[in-house]
């Protein structure tokens, strides 16, 4: 993937930087011309810990300018991730706890009009959206792995393996979707549509890779994940429906039936196995677990929103 | 339950059952299905539409579920 378009005067300068190389220490001093700028910039950095720019040196991934820089940049989106956040009423056992507040969360679902109402062209446009996350899906939270006590470490493990397709390359869910994105005739190559992505897809991504990178957010990792696998399996069916009902690819409408199936498995692992133990272990984390479920159903929702009224739906 | 404890069956409240391994589930009609991931849901509600596995329905109340077409 080459490096993306800037979408201001930061992330001009920035990826500019990474292009040649040359980073001015003056650079963590230029403030994002607003939140599209600050989120693409935030990407672009990294971007540099998954897989990279093939115009961008690898040994940038860890320049201390941009760290710093990135540093700024990431202190600004939590203050805004944690003003949003609205915590749960009160915690009882934490399974039911945990469910009932994804289950009470109200936010428009692009699921329910590509199962009903939706064109192909707005699919397609959802696809492409998507691909930003599904192309790399389940690494950001990987990078928990280390972070974790015993119990939920294992837990998390099996989850892990399942969606890197459990020994078999084809079930890997990264490559279950690409190869969706194939048969509808849309570039599988990782990072193909970042340029066209809403600056709330790129929140998206961002907000994993911020709970993943940082030991100090590995209860929000968590949480954001038992948040997306426990409001996924429904919106998985309606998806596939969708697809189906406007005659797309089966290979992309295989890859919602899966998630139907494996989501209904992850979500318990993730709350029961993987959330539930680490709060009992580390209960000051028992926040951040909420706060990362919320961030997942809130910037869901945030991106629902931009397609569903760009579309009028 | 100590951290080396591992139950190979969890019943979850008010949802599926996770089994972890391979096995061979019958479903209500006799229908044998093995299972194909390292830890499987078995639906309990009675309501799922991939029968014998969970597919999340027990989420919905009887009347809420979402249309299926």
């Amino acid at each position: 993937m080459l490096t993306p378009q800037a979408r201001g005067g930061l992330s001009a300068q920035v990826l500019g930087a990474l292009r040649t190389g040359d980073v001015a220490p003056t650079l963590t001093r230029v403030r994002p011309d607003d939140d599209a700028d600050a989120q693409i910039t935030l990407w672009a950095l990294y971007e540099q810990h998954y897989r990279g720019f093939d115009d961008a040196d690898a040994a940038l991934e860890w320049h201390p300018t941009l760290i710093a820089l990135r540093g700024g940049l990431e202190e600004a989106f939590v203050a805004d991730l944690r003003s949003r956040f609205v915590p749960p009423p009160a915690v009882g056992p934490f399974a039911e706890s945990f469910f009932a507040y994804v289950a009470a969360f109200e936010g428009p679902s692009v699921a329910t009009h590509v199962q009903r109402r939706a064109d192909r062209g707005q699919v397609l446009e959802l696809l492409r959206a998507r691909s930003l996350y599904q192309l790399k899906e389940a690494d950001p939270t990987t990078w928990a792995v280390p972070r974790l006590p015993a119990r939920p470490q294992v837990a998390l493990m099996a989850l892990q393996f399942d969606e890197y397709g459990a020994g078999d390359p084809a079930r890997q869910h990264a490559r279950f979707f690409a190869r969706g994105m194939e048969a509808c005739r849309l570039d599988p190559t990782y990072g193909a549509y970042v340029d066209d992505a809403p600056v709330e897809v790129l929140a998206q991504n961002n907000a994993m890779s911020l709970f993943g990178l940082h030991r100090r957010w590995r209860g929000a990792a968590v949480g954001h994940l038992a948040a997306f696998e426990a409001a996924s399996s429904l919106p998985s069916r309606q998806m596939a429906q969708g697809l189906r009902r406007l005659d797309l690819p089966e290979q992309i409408a295989a890859y919602y039936d899966e998630h139907v199936e494996a989501d209904a498995v992850h979500e318990q692992l993730a709350v029961r196995e993987i959330c539930a133990p680490l709060v009992e272990q580390e209960p000051a984390l028992l926040e951040d677990v909420f706060l990362g479920a919320f961030t997942c159903l809130d910037l869901e929702a945030r991106t629902a929103r931009v397609l569903l009224d760009a579309w009028a739906a | 339950m100590s951290d080396d404890e591992r139950p190979d069956v969890i019943v979850c409240a008010g949802g599926p059952i996770l089994v972890r391994g391979d096995h061979l589930v019958q479903d209500e009609s006799g229908v044998v299905h093995r299972t194909t991931r390292p830890v499987s849901a078995v639906c309990r509600c009675g309501r799922s539409g991939i029968s014998p596995w969970c597919d999340g329905t027990h989420k919905l109340g009887p009347k809420a579920r979402p249309a299926t077409s």
